[in-house]
């Protein structure tokens, strides 16, 4: 089995064989990082561009130090330091980009799609790592890394998804992914931030945290996007927090084992609460230490000789 | 064309070898002191697994072993888009100054040991590096020898030889394909 793709631009298109290749990729590069020298000479002589038109630390670095432990190069590009400022159209700077050859160009950008239409335009591999409220595939591949790793597999878990499904990128990819490997996905959230049509896409809908958490194996929070606050999506911080907050006092409805997720970064106390963000069923840190090993293993996967 | 497999080794004849390498580990290296074994994914772990248990029925001790994979320091990698699976490597001890013994079944061209090689070399440094190997079928592309063979297995570049080991292929046995692609 061999990943046969130029690009990795989302959860949707991958099917199940894939996304366990990708997984059990992954589950071996673990390793290389736990080592004294957390490198290995595979990708040596390749180029990596991360090129980030939003705000990131945990992806960004993540895909920096999952190019470097394969030995790449890896050169970062945000949007505020570019010539983005300038004016620069996002083709007329992927093509440049593309002139100086490099073999990956990784991608964030805020509008849903831009990834793709560089997909058809460069002859690079085209990663996307978030693309508006679309997709974010690299967070879901490394949620259910994390997810097989502690539960032991993928099929016939309920996963809650709370929060800001609406805007949520990554509740999109989770879904769709989780949905493939045969789980059950339930999202909950206040009215404003659940879309429409979600129903479609397979999941149950509650409006009330308590109900979407019964019987839960794995609850991922989503972050409140301050940012998107004048959006008039919810009334107040403290009311969200009131309805919508994962904390010692909800968690016991979930099953005993239960696996609390969440993207990050968090904001302590709107969607969770320290005690459980630090408590013994997080395994937020687990996420971010497995995001470097599903980047390094789509950056093996996909970059590959002419033969 | 005709099927011309041809078995070269069978049970016994493995196990005899094996056993006289174990013994040549230990005459060799005067003991099992900072002795290490390393398999090479996959063929070399079954193999190296059993000289562990024939050096502890001998000496009464485990010496310790570690898997590796070797196929991120392929030099081979970037050539071809067939990307093979990455098994897990796990040397759980520190390689620094012990005497490890790499263990495989084939000794070929000689770049998997140099990849192994250089893999060892980024998790110690160790006294020395030995090469144990099931069959040693020449044809070398790289100025590497085994310390310790099974056997000597003169084959043509156009024969395949599999060493088929019953933890993995259900029986033992070594056996020359002809390649009948052509």
């Amino acid at each position: 089995m061999i990943l046969e793709r130029k690009d990795i631009l989302g959860i949707k298109e991958l099917s199940m064989d894939e996304i366990l290749l990708i997984l059990d990729t992954a589950d071996s590069f673990i390793e290389i990082s736990t080592r004294d020298i957390k490198k290995v000479p595979t990708l040596r002589g390749k180029t990596i561009i991360n090129l980030f038109y939003e705000a990131s630390t945990r992806t960004r670095t993540s895909f920096e130090i999952a190019g470097k432990r394969l030995s790449a190069d890896t050169i970062n590009i945000s949007a505020s330091t570019s010539s983005v400022v300038k004016g620069e159209t996002l083709l007329d700077t992927a093509r440049n980009l593309e002139a100086m050859n490099p073999d990956v160009i990784v991608i964030r950008h805020s509008a849903a799609g831009a990834p793709h239409m560089l997909a058809g335009m460069v002859k690079q591999s085209i990663i996307n790592a978030g693309d508006g409220a679309h997709e974010h595939p690299t967070q879901a591949l490394l949620d259910m890394m994390t997810i097989r790793a502690k539960k032991g597999r993928l099929e016939n878990l309920n996963i809650a998804i709370v929060g800001d499904i609406a805007h949520s990128r990554v509740a999109r990819s989770n879904i769709y992914g989780l949905k493939k490997m045969g789980s059950q996905v339930t999202v909950a959230g206040p009215a404003t931030m659940i879309p429409r049509d979600i129903e479609q896409m397979g999941v149950n809908v509650h409006s009330s945290l308590d109900e979407a958490i019964k019987g839960a194996d794995v609850i991922m929070m989503l972050r409140i996007q301050l940012e998107r606050q004048h959006l008039n999506i919810f009334p107040s911080l403290r009311e969200y927090a009131q309805r919508f907050c994962l904390s010692k006092k909800n968690i016991s409805l979930a099953k005993k084992d239960v696996l609390v997720m969440h993207p990050g970064p968090i904001n302590r106390g709107v969607e969770i609460s320290p005690d459980i963000a630090d408590g013994p069923y997080s395994v937020i840190l687990d996420q971010v230490t497995n995001g470097v090993a599903v980047r390094m293993a789509l950056l093996y996967l996909l970059t590959g000789g002419k033969a | 064309m005709k099927n011309k497999n041809r078995v070269v080794m069978d049970a016994e004849a493995i196990d005899r070898s094996l056993t006289r390498v174990a013994y040549e580990i230990l005459e060799k290296n005067k003991g099992l002191d900072d002795l290490v074994l390393i398999g090479i994914r996959t063929g070399g772990i079954c193999l190296a697994n059993r000289i562990q248990r024939k050096i502890a029925a001998m000496e009464g001790i485990k010496v310790p072993l570690g898997i590796l994979d070797v196929t991120l320091y392929r030099d081979d990698l970037l050539r071809t888009n067939k990307k093979p699976r990455i098994g897990k490597t796990d040397i759980t001890f520190s390689l620094d100054n012990r005497k490890v013994v790499l263990v495989d079944d084939v000794l070929f061209t000689g770049r998997t040991i140099r990849a192994a090689m250089d893999a060892l070399i980024d998790f110690g440094r160790p006294r020395l590096i030995q090469l144990a190997v099931l069959i040693d079928r020449g044809h070398r592309e790289l100025p590497i020898r085994a310390d310790f063979v099974g056997k000597n297995l003169p084959s043509s570049l156009w024969e395949d030889v599999s060493v088929n080991l019953t933890e993995k292929d259900g029986v033992d046995e070594v056996v020359i394909e002809m390649d009948t692609e052509e």
